[in-house]
């Protein structure tokens, strides 16, 4: 099935969505510009029936098909609309396509508490990124925000609803990765909550998954909370015998010690394998571990800009404009 | 008169229990499809017919029908839609509450030609009361062989049940209405697949109207080509139009599609006329989702040809100068109504009922809801009419289910036709203060 998007032909097999067919022009070529692949906050590739709640990936498509050359009526989620033969699709040529993104970070913003100077997820939040891309730099929104208090969810995590942006991911992971599932939503609209069924701790090996597929600063990891700001820790990639998971992480060093432990994250900052609780929250000597070396952080992110890959580049760059600066 | 199909018995004392229903000529569709027509014939009646969905959409059912995925071995649902929430509509309790039985024949007539060997009925949580009502009659025709196993004597057997929901408008829309009905929270599903090829318990399932459904019965014994006949071009056959507002008549009526709106407005068989005499303001002719129209527009087209009660008509001019039939919550606001008020309550509304799944509509309904308070309680800001229209733009069209166009186009129709009543609220707020719900334009003007 032949699909193009913002221009960008790809042969992609049957059931692919669009999505993931910009992801596969991303991936195989030495693509000129980014952005050809939408911005997602609650599709999870490794999480079945996730997406289609955020909309920020909202497209045009303005070719149905070989077959039906008409185009769409409403834009379509991505993560949820599959290709068909012939389809074109506008991603980031389409204006249309960029206001209405507009519209949803503001959206998801609204209530959000743009409480990122004391939240542990800045640096690596989804959220601060797709609004620094796609949104308005002022808000329009005058109210007070919706807040709740905070909840821990059993000994290792904690659920600061205030940030959430209900993306849905945290309950397919209860439900896909636990077996006993007690999560869910509560009430509806702008007042639905996260939570447990009558504040169980969630209690499984995997549950602190969820703290890895969130995008905002809503659950957290309660063993590394407000130790460090993330850019002053350096990911390494690291593995270790467990019987439980693969035992492939990503560990954060802050000098010689390691102060948290994640899964290991690709390029659409989506976790390779899910790991256990034993190793994230219970693995925190260098002697746990067998270290493989630097994570490649190849986002231009916060946490890339302090990264002793890039502080080699900078380096460098600082000393030949030195030079520069010397010949004149 | 108009021809009445649905309610023509309304008045017979006793309507409402298998008897009475039956001297009426009660289930004389059921004996008809289920002893002389094969299901496909049904569906083909139905096609003839024109029968467009009542439930808000209009789809055509027939077609609706025609697409239900049919694997063998694999169970089909015929699902009734008795949620009603809409504000302004309350056809389908009215005609549940008087004359259940119509509702259950169209029940079993449908669900022959569907092959669905079992039914329900999902009423909303409000109701309790008439789904007393519903599970009396489904007992009468238990009784009487109507139901149950090879009903008349044929080798059709069905069963029908009610389910009683929890009250919630977006359990009307109809993949949540599903997830409800399978005991889940009522959120509507992600479309594709839709409900035709895995509905209930992943199952084809047909969600129609009460209405829809009813009026199956008389489609089928005076046949479609007959039924067509009646209305007005593609609109075809009578509706339940509910009418409520500043008329002296307020209730539901069954019109026949093409009539004026002017009479339906103000001839006496009818709404009666504005109460006090009062000048007509304004008209939400298809339920509270539907945009508002001011009189003008409403009683004649912008080509200024008399606007009727169809589905084509109301819609004529599109949502520049048009509506919706939509669910047939016909609100009639007299001179003395405060637009900007009144697009409150429906802002709070879809606030509240909003399921929260999707960001444009979690998010939107609230921010909407809370300008709109703002400026009835004479805090406006001059910028707010222009936040709004932006807000309900980037919600249109852009969300799961539709309830966020519902939430939006209200909004929309009331600036695009009473921006002026926006201002007034917002550079006059000492006028308003002591305004309960309805005040006077004109004292705001004078
Ligand atoms: C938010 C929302 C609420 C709805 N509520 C109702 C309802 O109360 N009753 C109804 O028949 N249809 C309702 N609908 C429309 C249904 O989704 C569906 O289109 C209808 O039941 C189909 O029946 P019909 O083809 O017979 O009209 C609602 C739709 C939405 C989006
Ligand atoms: S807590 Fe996080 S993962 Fe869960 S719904 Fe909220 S934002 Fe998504
Ligand atoms: S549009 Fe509103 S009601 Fe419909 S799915 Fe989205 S949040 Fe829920
Ligand atoms: S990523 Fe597609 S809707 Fe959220």
């Amino acid at each position: 099935m032949k699909v193009t998007i913002d221009g960008q032909t790809i042969e992609v097999p049957e059931g692919t969505t669009i999505l993931q067919a910009a992801r596969m022009i991303v991936d195989n070529k030495e693509y000129a510009g980014d952005n050809i692949a939408p911005p997602t906050m609650c599709y999870y590739s490794k999480l079945k029936t996730s997406g289609g709640y955020c909309r920020s990936c909202l497209v045009k498509v303005n070719k149905g098909s070989e077959k039906d050359p008409r185009p769409m009526p409403k834009l379509v989620a991505s993560c949820r609309t599959t290709v068909m033969d012939g389809m074109e699709v506008m991603n980031t040529t389409s204006p249309e396509v960029i206001e209405v993104r507009k519209g949803v970070v503001e959206f998801l913003l609204i209530n959000h508490p743009l409480d990122c100077p004391i939240c542990d997820q800045a640096g690596e939040c989804h959220l601060q990124d797709l609004s620094y891309e796609h949104g308005l730099a002022k808000t329009r929104y005058d109210f007070k925000r919706r807040t709740f208090n905070l909840i821990d969810i059993g000994p290792y995590i904690k659920l600061h609803m205030t940030r959430c942006i209900m993306c849905f991911r945290c309950i397919k992971v209860a439900d896909q990765l636990t077996d006993n599932r007690h999560q869910g939503m509560l009430f509806r609209g702008d007042v639905s909550e996260i939570s447990t069924y009558i504040s169980k701790a969630i209690d499984n090996d995997f549950s602190g998954n969820m703290i890895d597929v969130c995008p905002v600063g809503a659950l957290t990891d309660r063993t590394w909370r407000f130790k460090s700001r993330v850019w002053f820790t350096k990911p390494m990639d690291a593995h270790r015998n467990c019987t439980k998971c693969a035992g492939k992480a990503h560990v954060w060093f802050k000098g010689d010690d390691i102060l948290r432990v994640t899964g290991r994250k690709n390029k659409w900052r989506e976790v390779e394998d899910w790991i256990c609780n034993e190793c994230r929250f219970e693995k925190k000597y260098v002697t746990d571990w067998v270290i493989e070396g630097p994570t490649h952080i190849d986002r231009h992110s916060v946490i890339s800009a302090n990264h002793y890959e890039n502080l080699t580049s900078l380096k460098l760059d600082i000393a030949k404009q030195q030079k520069k600066l010397n010949k004149k | 008169m108009g021809k009445k199909l649905l309610l023509e018995h309304i008045n017979v004392p006793g309507i409402e229990t298998l008897e009475v229903y039956r001297q009426k000529g009660g289930y004389a569709s059921v004996e008809k499809a289920l002893k002389t027509m094969t299901p496909n014939d049904v569906v083909e009646e139905v096609k003839k017919s024109g029968l467009r969905g009542r439930g808000g959409a209009g789809f055509p059912t027939g077609m609706k029908w025609s697409f239900l995925f049919k694997p063998e071995g694999v169970e089909r649902y015929l699902v009734c839609n008795a949620d009603e929430s809409e504000p302004g509509t309350f056809k389908d309790r009215f005609l549940m509450e008087h004359i259940p039985h119509s509702l259950i024949e169209g029940m079993i007539t449908s669900s022959f030609a569907l092959g669905a060997k079992t039914s329900y009925i999902y009423i909303r949580g409000e109701y309790f009361y008439v789904a007393r009502i519903l599970e009396k009659a489904i007992d009468e025709a238990y009784a009487a062989g109507l139901l149950g196993k090879n009903i008349l004597g044929t080798d059709f057997s069905h069963d029908c049940y009610v389910q009683v929901g929890g009250g919630a408008y977006i359990c009307g829309e109809e993949t949540a209405l599903l997830e409800s009905l399978e005991g889940k929270r009522g959120n509507p599903r992600i479309k594709p697949p839709f409900p035709a090829i895995a509905g209930l318990y992943g199952c084809p399932t047909v969600v129609n109207n009460v209405e829809t459904i009813a009026t199956v019965c008389p489609i089928i014994n005076m046949g479609g080509e007959e039924y067509a006949k009646i209305g007005i071009g593609r609109s075809t056959g009578t509706k339940l139009i509910s009418a409520s507002g500043h008329i002296n008549k307020p209730g539901v009526y069954e019109i026949e599609l093409g009539l004026p709106v002017e009479e339906f407005i103000y001839s006496e068989e009818y709404c009666g006329g504005i109460i006090n005499g009062n000048k007509l303001k304004a008209v939400v002719a298809g339920g509270s989702s539907v945009p508002v129209l001011p009189a003008h527009l409403i009683l004649k087209t912008e080509k200024g040809e008399p606007r009727l009660m169809s589905y084509e008509s109301l819609s004529e001019g599109g949502f520049v100068s048009g509506s919706l039939i939509g669910s047939g919550g016909f609100i009639v606001y007299d001179e003395t109504t405060s637009i900007v008020k009144n697009l409150y309550t429906f802002a709070r509304f879809y606030h509240h009922e909003s399921c929260g799944q999707c960001s444009p509509c979690r998010e939107g309904t609230g921010w909407m809801e809370k300008i709109l308070h703002r400026i009835v309680e004479g805090h406006g800001k001059p910028s707010d009419i222009d936040l709004l229209w932006d807000i309900q733009r980037k919600i249109e069209g852009n969300t799961i289910c539709p309830l966020g166009d519902a939430a939006a186009w209200p909004v929309a129709a009331a600036i695009r036709h009473f921006r002026a009543e926006f201002e007034e609220y917002i550079n006059h707020p000492e006028k308003i203060k002591d305004v309960k719900h309805y005040y006077s334009v004109n004292a705001i003007s004078a």
